[in-house]
């Protein structure tokens, strides 16, 4: 029942609480780059790779109770809040899917800002690519976030830790 | 005359239920339609297994992607001269609007969740690889195949023409709602198109709608909400979604055991194998697919023929509303009940959740995550929709999420078990029929 519902718990429960969608939507897609079997299916869009199968799947997870979702006003947008519940927790106990321990790159991630999120995703998503045309792409299709020499460098360092 | 400028010597027009016309003018736009790679997707439904509970909802890719190229020829048409629009785009456009659905398969949807397949790399593939759709782009200039990929792709470093194929009010959605409302006869789908292509605005990466326009996206923003819950998530249809996947998920598990089929299934082995390649892909088609299904009734393997036989026959599974905080403590026991009685809760008890579906409602979202609807204006400045529209933000707001158990009941009121039966209906709640 919910196997796919019960991996993105498994996520919740391993990080805690996670600030802001696109953080989210970047964590949960970096760690499926790298193996994590996550099911959820994810195009590329304005600000890099997303999923509306997640987001539906994490507004279903609010309703349900398992998740609960802060809203917090930021004058022209709005920034959420996410974390497990005592409802998810036990939820989890009862339906705790197959999957390997994703904990120490998960809190790696935590612990970046959904900018550099942004960079590490959309390189992941050209991952079949030479890396040198990868960085071109990125500028290529993120002009404006004007992505430096020193975040490349530090975003291909967190891939190859991650991947390890 | 370039290839790229080559126009036909005189207008082609199909006629078109919901554009009364599609119009064709550029000779690479009639020859794209000539491939052998477009005409397959004739044999492709749009909207798969809906047709089983509209009947009239057996309208192809093909029909859409000819409205969805024929909705931006008429965007660009109005951008002529405006600022920020560059006509040299006008072909990648066209092509790009017309192939985007290029890569879908049979009941794509089921199909792909099954053998773990994405329709959007297969679009990819026909476009840049050895196809005739291929040599037709390369014609316009080298190159050309994978600037249409990219716009596709949505990683084109041209955000405003991405946006005319892919955003929250683009060209495809805007065919899809009004065709699938024509087709399916439901009176919900409906809004003044011919508005929002009058006050659709381009900027440098996006396209805006001028505030004037507001009403008229708050009515495509409502036929998109009524669609999703009268048509694209009608329960009726989530059976035949739910058996379809099924079908394919028996056959695949029966394979790989080794079962021997009286009838070889030579178009999916390869998808059996995760060995499949463009070729096997294109091969497929629905007509194909209802061929095997035809034939699996007459398999040995009684799972496979009975869920055929269902599908064929539109004998769906029944469904309760599922609250998964209340079957958290009984379904474990409800999985062995359904064993004790010798019906595969594999196959026979599916749980299907509203994210399970391909569609998706209008989302401001939070900055960064996905592009909103921006109103332009008098001022000049971008305004999200929801937060000038009280009916955007209201529906905005709704719980949009939904999970149903589907199950046999033909099956369980034919078991002759009646005291385990009785459990069962007692933990699904069931009284009479559902």
């Amino acid at each position: 029942m919910l196997m796919n519902h019960s991996k993105v718990m498994q996520f919740f429960s391993v990080v805690g609480e996670v600030t802001g969608r696109k953080k989210l939507q970047k964590m949960i897609y970096i760690l499926q780059s790298c193996g994590v079997p996550f099911e959820e299916k994810y195009q590329f869009h304005f600000y890099g790779p997303y999923s509306e199968e997640l987001s539906l799947r994490i507004e279903e997870l609010c309703n349900l109770g398992f998740i609960e979702e802060e809203k917090e006003d930021k004058s022209n947008y709005i920034q959420y809040h996410y974390q497990i519940t005592e409802h998810g927790v036990d939820f989890l106990e009862h339906f705790q899917s197959d999957m390997p321990d994703f904990s120490e790159q998960a809190n790696l991630l935590l612990a970046e800002s959904s900018r550099f999120l942004e960079l590490v995703a959309t390189m992941l998503f050209f991952k079949d690519l030479p890396r040198e045309v990868v960085e071109k792409k990125v500028h290529h299709v993120k002009p404006k976030q004007n992505y430096s020499p020193v975040e490349m460098a530090k975003a291909w360092e967190l891939i190859d830790t991650l991947v390890q | 005359m370039a290839y790229k400028d080559e126009q036909l010597h005189e207008e082609k027009v199909f006629k078109d239920p919901v554009h009364r016309y599609v119009h064709v003018r550029d000779r690479v736009i009639w020859d794209l339609i000539a491939t052998p790679e477009f005409q397959r997707l004739r044999r492709i439904k749009q909207l798969g297994t809906t047709y089983l509970t509209f009947h009239g909802a057996e309208h192809s890719r093909f029909n859409h992607s000819l409205g969805v190229y024929e909705i931006v020829r008429r965007i660009i048409f109005n951008f002529k001269d405006r600022k920020h629009w560059n006509e040299q785009d006008r072909l990648l456009c066209l092509c790009a609007a017309l192939l985007h659905d290029l890569g879908h398969g049979p009941f794509s949807h089921s199909f792909e969740k099954v053998f773990k397949l994405d329709h959007e790399h297969y679009t990819q593939q026909i476009i840049v690889g050895d196809t005739k759709v291929n040599h037709v782009l390369e014609k316009v200039y080298p190159g050309f195949a994978n600037e249409v990929a990219d716009v596709i792709a949505k990683t084109h470093s041209n955000k405003l023409v991405v946006s005319l194929i892919s955003s929250q009010i683009d060209a495809d959605r805007m065919d899809y709602l009004q065709r699938d409302s024509y087709f399916t006869g439901v009176s919900y789908g409906h809004f003044d198109m011919e508005r929002i292509l009058r006050v659709m605005r381009p900027t440098e990466d996006q396209v805006v709608i001028k505030s004037t326009g507001m009403h008229a996206v708050e009515d495509y923003i409502m036929s998109r909400y009524q669609m999703y819950w009268q048509v694209y998530f009608h329960p009726v249809t989530r059976s035949s979604e739910v058996i379809l996947t099924k079908i394919f998920h028996r056959v695949k598990h029966l394979y790989d055991k080794g079962y021997i089929f009286k009838l070889e299934p030579t178009h999916f082995i390869s998808f059996f194998k995760n060995e499949e390649n463009l070729q096997d892909y294109l091969k497929l088609d629905e007509a194909i697919v209802y061929y095997y299904f035809q034939m699996w009734q007459e398999e040995t393997d009684e799972v496979l023929q009975d869920l055929c036989e269902r599908f064929i026959n539109r004998r769906l599974f029944k469904y309760v509303e599922f609250d998964p905080n209340k079957m958290m403590n009984v379904w474990l026991e409800l999985i062995q009940l359904f064993k004790n009685i010798r019906i595969d809760p594999d196959y026979y008890l599916v749980v299907d959740s509203s994210s399970d579906l391909p569609y998706d409602f209008y989302r401001p979202g939070e900055e960064g995550e996905r592009l909103p609807i921006h109103l332009l204006m008098p001022n000049q400045e971008l305004r999200e929709l929801s937060r000038e529209s009280d009916v955007v933000e209201a529906i905005s707001g709704k719980k949009r999420t939904d999970h149903k158990l589907y199950f046999p009941l033909d099956m369980l009121k034919e078991n002759k078990d009646k005291e385990t039966v009785e459990k069962i209906m007692a933990i699904l709640q069931i009284q009479g029929d559902v």
